[in-house]
C-alpha cells in the first residue's frame, strides 16, 4: 500500500485542506460573505465577480457562500454519523472479542443482519415515517456505519486478545474491565481511530449521494450534495455549479482517506523499528 | 519439606474443532519451597498448559493444583485475586509480554495498583527499586515504551514486573528461548540471582535441556500431556530412565566437533494429541516398545536412585 | 575456483533511521561439495547475507561486490538467466517450512512443478521422480503424500518436503537458512541428518546458516562466525572449535550452559548488547562488549586476516593466544 509518509508534502496538504475546510465551516457565520440561501432572481448561474467570488447558482444563490454552508452540514454529518458507530460499534466489538461464547455470537450475528439490509431502502424508510431531517440523516448513517466499526474492533481485540500481555494481566488478578481498559483499548484506540477517519471519508460521499437523490439532507439548507444534485440541472449552461461542490468533496474525502491511511500504517509501534 | 506446589492429578482439556483435547493428563508434580524445578518437553507435549494452569488462567477438568496448603481451584475469585500476589509468571515472547501502549513505569507498577497499593509515592518508590535490581536504570526506562527496548530488556523488565510484588513462586514459561544466546546467559543469571535475593520457588518451563540443566534442582519430563520421568537434574542427565529422556539427551546437537552426531538417534515425531498412542503415549517411536507398553499407561514409580519414571522396561 | 566466490558484499538497507548495513565487506569462498556453517546471533547479518547470494534480498537494499557462482557474476547476469541458475544451481531450505510452502497447492504439483519447468522433464516423469524424492527425504506413503497439502503434514515432514523441492532440480549448492529453528531438538536432529546424508550422496556444497554452534559443531567442514555484519572469524571446524582466536566466538561458545556442568553453574554472559547497526562504532564492533579491548580497538575495524595459520582467520587485534596442544 503506498502511503504518504507522515512527514511527506501529500500528508501535510490532506491536512491542511481538511484544516481549511474546517476551519471555514466553524467561522462561516462571521465571514464576509452572503447568506447561503438569499437569492437573486436577477443574478442566476453568474460567473465570479467580486460580489460572488465563485459566481451564483441557478437561483441566484452565492456559491462559495453554499459550498462553505455546505462544509458545516457535509461535515457534521460526516463527523458525528462515524462517531455513533465508533462508540456503539467499536463497544460491541471490544466486548464480543473478549468475551467471546454467546455474546460474540450475538453481536456478530446482528452485524450480519444489519449488513443485510439494504442501506437505500432504510435511509427512505427514515425519511418516509420519520421526515426529512440532518438529525435523522446522520442516525441513519451512524446506525449503518455500526457494523464495521464492531468488526474492525472485534478484529483488533481478537489479535491483542491472545497476546500475552493479556495474559499476563489475567495473571495479576486484574479483572474484565481494567484488561479491557487499560490493556486492549489502547491497542485497539488506534485502529479504530485510523478507521474512523476512513469512515468520515466515506460518510460524506454517502451524504452526498443521499442528499443528490433527495434522501438527505432538506432544501434550501446547503449540503455539497445537494449542490451537486441541482447542478446537474444546468450541467448545460453552468458545469462549475455541479464540479465545484463535486470537486471540494472529492478533495476532501480523499484527504480524509489520506491522512487515515496515514495513521493506520503509524498504527504499528514498532513500524521503522526494523 | 514440605511441597509449595502439590499439583495432583490435573486434567486440562480444551475443545478443539468439536473435539476434546487433553493437553495435560493426570499430573501429579510437587514442588518443594526454595526449589527450581524443570519442566522439559517438545512443542504439543502440554508443558505450557500446566504451567498455565497452575496459575488457573486455565479451568482444569479435574484435580487439584494445592499452592502453600490451599487449593486454587476451589478458591474463590476475590480470594484467588488475592492469592495471585503470591503467584507470578513470566512469558517466552518478551515483547508480546509487555503492553506495547503503556510506559515501562506504569507497566511494572500494576501488579501494585491490582494490589491495593495506593500510595503513588510508594508505588514509585518501590518500581524504582525493583528496576535498578533487574539491571536497569529507572530513570532512563520508565518513561519509555516497550518497543524502545531490545528482547532481553523487555524480559528483565517481565521480571521486574514479576518481582515487585515479591512472590513466592514464578511460572517461568520459556523465559530464554526467545532470546539470542549472548542475551540468554544475562536473563538465565539475572533468574538464578533474583531467585536467590527473593527466596524465590521457580517452575521453569523451557524445551532447551542445557538451559534446564544449568537452573534446575530437579527436571521433569513431559511426553504428550504425561509426565514420562522426574528426577533430581544431575541422575537425570547422567543416567536418563526414561527412553523418550534418552532420546531428548541424544537429540540435542553439541558444540564440540569431536563428537560425531549419531545419525538416525530420533525416529518419527510426536502423534497427535487428538488421538494418543493407546497405553504408553511414546510407545510409537520407542525402541524398547513391547505389546505391554500398548494395553497398559506406565504409571510413575520410584526408582531405588530417587529417580521416577513412568515405564515398563526403564533403562536402569 | 571454488564454486562459490563472494566479494567484499556491502548490503544496506534504508530504514526511516538512516541506512543500515546488514552486511559489511563480506568475503567468503565454498568449493563444491564442502559445508560452511554461517553462524551469528540475530542483526549480525547472515540472513541478509543468504538472501544477497540467491539475489534474493528487498527491493530497496542496495548490493555491491561480487558474487560468482561457477565463475558467473550473479550480481550482473540478466535477470532470466539468473532465474534459472537460481532454480538448478543454487537452492534454499527457509526456516519456517509453512511459509515457504504454498498452502493451496499440493504437495506433488509444488514438487514437479519445477522440474517441469526447470528440467523440461514430462509430467509422468516428473511425478515419478517427486515420489523417490519424498521417499528420499524420509516420508513414508510418499504417492498419497504428493495428493496433500502442506497443512496436513507436520512441522518436520513440511521441512522434509521443502528439502525435496530444494533438491529437486539437483543444485550444486543447497543454502540452508535457520532449517531446524521451528522444529523440536528430536526432529532437529533428523533434518539434520538428511541434509548431511543428501549433501554426502549428492556431492553438493551446503551453506548452513544458524544461530546455534551446536548445529555446525558436528556437521560442517569450515565455519563462519558473524557479528554486526561482518565475519569476525573462519576456520576449519575443528580448529574453530579447538583454538578460538576472536574473543566473541569464545565468549558465544562460553555462553552456552553445558551440559557436563552442574546445575546452578554461573554462564559467563556476554554483557552489553550488540551495536546499533545504523550509527555502529567506529572501531572493532564487538569492542564495547570485549573483556581484552583496549584503546586501540576502537579506532578501526580490524580486517578478516590470517597471521598464523593459514585458512584460520579472524578479525581481532587483540586475539586469544594460541593454545599449545596438551
Amino acid at each position: 500500500m503506498a502511503v504518504a509518509k507522515p512527514t511527506g508534502p501529500l500528508f501535510w496538504c490532506a491536512l491542511s485542506w481538511i484544516g481549511i475546510i474546517v476551519v471555514a465551516a466553524i467561522v462561516a457565520g462571521v465571514l464576509p460573505i452572503p447568506s447561503p440561501t438569499d437569492m437573486d432572481i436577477f443574478a442566476r448561474r453568474k460567473g465570479p465577480t467580486l460580489a460572488h467570488l465563485l459566481g451564483t447558482d441557478s437561483l441566484g444563490r452565492d456559491v462559495l457562500a453554499r459550498l462553505i454552508y455546505g462544509a458545516r452540514i457535509s461535515l457534521s454529518v460526516g463527523l458525528l454519523a462515524p462517531v455513533i458507530g465508533l462508540g456503539i460499534g467499536g463497544a460491541l466489538g471490544l466486548l464480543a472479542g473478549y468475551f467471546r461464547g454467546r455474546f460474540e455470537i450475538f453481536v456478530t450475528g446482528g452485524v450480519d443482519v444489519v449488513l443485510a439490509f439494504p442501506p437505500l431502502i432504510l435511509a427512505m424508510a427514515v425519511t418516509a415515517f420519520l421526515g426529512q431531517s440532518i438529525v435523522n440523516l446522520t442516525l441513519v448513517l451512524g446506525f449503518l456505519g455500526i457494523p464495521a466499526f464492531t468488526r474492525v474492533a472485534r478484529a483488533a481485540t481478537l489479535t491483542f486478545s491472545a497476546r500475552e500481555f493479556v495474559t499476563a494481566a489475567r495473571a495479576l488478578g486484574a479483572g474484565h474491565a481494567r484488561i479491557i481498559l487499560k490493556e486492549l483499548l489502547p491497542n485497539v484506540a488506534l485502529p479504530l481511530g485510523a478507521f474512523f477517519l476512513l469512515g468520515v471519508a466515506v460518510t460524506i460521499v454517502v451524504e452526498g449521494a443521499l442528499s443528490f437523490l433527495g434522501l438527505g439532507v432538506p432544501p434550501p439548507a446547503p449540503s455539497w450534495g445537494v449542490m451537486i444534485g441541482e447542478g446537474r440541472e444546468s450541467l448545460e449552461m453552468a458545469p462549475a455549479l455541479a464540479f465545484l461542490p463535486a470537486m471540494v468533496l472529492f478533495l476532501t474525502v480523499l484527504s480524509f482517506n489520506l491522512v487515515g491511511d496515514t495513521l493506520r500504517a503509524l498504527t504499528d509501534p514498532r513500524q521503522g523499528a526494523l | 519439606m514440605t511441597a509449595l506446589l502439590d499439583i495432583k492429578d490435573l486434567v486440562v482439556e480444551f475443545p478443539v474443532g468439536g473435539r476434546i483435547v487433553q493437553a495435560v493428563t493426570r499430573v501429579s508434580l510437587a514442588v518443594q519451597r526454595g526449589e527450581t524445578l524443570g519442566l522439559v518437553g517438545e512443542s504439543g507435549c502440554g508443558k505450557s498448559t500446566l504451567g498455565r494452569a497452575v496459575l488457573q488462567l486455565y479451568q482444569p477438568k479435574s484435580g487439584q493444583v494445592v499452592f502453600d496448603g490451599q487449593d486454587l481451584t476451589t478458591l474463590s475469585p476475590p480470594l484467588m485475586r488475592k492469592m495471585r500476589q503470591r503467584l507470578q509468571m513470566i512469558f517466552q515472547d518478551p515483547i508480546a509480554s509487555l503492553n506495547p501502549r503503556r510506559r515501562v513505569g506504569d507497566i511494572v507498577a500494576e501488579p501494585l495498583i491490582i494490589a491495593g497499593v495506593t500510595d503513588a509515592d510508594e508505588r514509585l518508590r518501590r518500581v524504582r527499586a525493583v528496576l535498578t535490581e533487574v539491571g536497569l536504570d529507572p530513570d532512563i526506562t520508565m518513561a519509555r515504551l516497550p518497543h524502545e527496548f531490545s528482547g532481553g530488556q523487555c524480559q528483565r523488565i517481565s521480571i521486574a514486573r514479576a518481582l515487585i510484588l515479591e512472590p513466592e513462586l514464578i511460572v517461568c514459561d520459556e523465559p530464554v528461548s526467545a532470546l539470542d544466546v549472548s542475551i540468554r546467559a544475562q536473563i538465565v543469571n539475572l533468574l538464578e540471582d533474583m531467585k536467590d535475593r527473593y527466596g524465590l520457588t521457580l517452575l521453569f518451563i523451557a524445551h532447551d535441556l542445557a538451559v534446564v540443566k544449568a537452573v534446575s534442582d530437579r527436571v521433569a519430563v513431559m511426553y504428550l500431556g504425561r509426565i514420562c520421568e522426574i528426577a533430581p537434574t544431575e541422575a537425570l542427565f547422567r543416567t536418563p530412565a526414561h527412553p523418550y529422556t534418552r532420546l531428548l539427551l541424544d537429540a540435542i546437537p553439541m558444540p564440540d566437533p569431536d563428537i560425531r552426531p549419531v545419525e538416525g538417534v530420533a525416529v518419527g515425531e510426536p502423534p497427535s494429541p487428538i488421538a494418543p498412542p493407546s497405553g504408553c503415549r511414546f510407545r510409537t517411536r520407542c525402541p524398547r516398545a513391547a505389546d505391554r507398553c500398548a494395553a497398559e499407561m506406565p504409571e510413575l514409580m520410584a526408582l531405588p536412585g530417587g529417580q521416577m519414571v513412568a515405564c515398563h522396561f526403564p533403562l536402569i | 575456483m571454488s564454486l562459490l566466490e563472494v566479494e567484499n558484499i556491502v548490503v544496506d538497507l534504508p530504514t526511516p533511521r538512516g541506512m543500515l548495513r546488514a552486511v559489511d565487506g563480506v568475503n567468503l569462498t565454498l568449493d563444491a561439495g564442502r559445508t560452511l556453517g554461517v553462524v551469528g546471533e540475530s542483526g549480525s547479518g547472515k540472513t541478509m547475507l543468504s538472501r544477497a547470494i540467491l539475489q534474493l534480498l528487498p527491493r530497496r537494499a542496495k548490493l555491491s561486490g561480487a558474487i560468482r557462482f561457477d565463475g558467473q557474476d550473479m550480481t550482473r547476469i540478466a535477470p532470466e538467466t539468473l532465474r534459472k541458475l537460481r532454480a538448478k544451481s543454487v537452492a534454499v531450505v527457509f526456516q519456517d517450512p509453512m511459509t515457504s510452502l504454498n498452502p493451496v497447492l499440493t504437495i506433488g504439483s509444488q514438487l514437479t512443478e519445477t522440474m517441469r519447468e526447470h528440467l523440461g522433464v514430462p509430467q509422468s516423469e516428473a511425478i515419478l521422480r517427486g515420489v523417490a524424492l519424498l521417499a528420499e527425504v524420509g516420508i513414508p506413503s510418499p504417492e498419497q503424500r504428493m495428493g496433500n497439502y502442506p497443512h496436513q503434514l507436520s512441522g518436520g515432514m513440511r521441512q522434509r518436503v521443502a528439502i525435496a523441492i530444494a533438491l529437486s532440480c539437483a543444485p550444486k549448492l543447497l543454502i540452508a537458512d535457520e532449517p531446524t529453528t521451528a522444529l523440536d531438538v528430536t526432529v532437529q536432529a533428523q533434518i539434520l541428518d538428511l541434509l548431511a546424508r543428501e549433501q554426502r550422496s549428492r556431492h553438493m556444497a551446503m551453506m548452513l546458516i544458524t544461530h546455534d554452534l551446536g548445529v555446525v559443531a558436528g556437521r560442517t567442514d569450515e565455519v563462519a562466525v558473524m557479528y554486526a555484519g561482518r565475519v569476525v572469524e573462519r576456520a576449519p571446524t575443528r580448529e574453530l572449535f579447538h583454538h578460538m582466536r576472536m574473543p566473541y566466538t569464545a565468549a558465544l561458545m562460553a555462553a552456552l550452559p553445558k551440559l557436563d556442568a552442574p546445575p546452578h553453574t554461573r554462564l559467563p554472559a556476554i554483557g552489553g548488547r550488540p551495536p546499533d547497526p545504523i550509527n555502529p562504532p567506529p572501531g572493532c564492533s564487538f569492542a564495547p562488549r570485549c573483556f581484552y579491548a583496549d584503546a586501540a580497538c576502537d579506532k578501526a575495524k580490524p580486517p578478516l586476516s590470517a597471521p598464523d595459520r593459514m585458512a584460520h582467520q579472524f578479525a581481532c587485534i587483540r586475539p586469544l593466544p594460541v593454545k599449545v596442544a596438551a
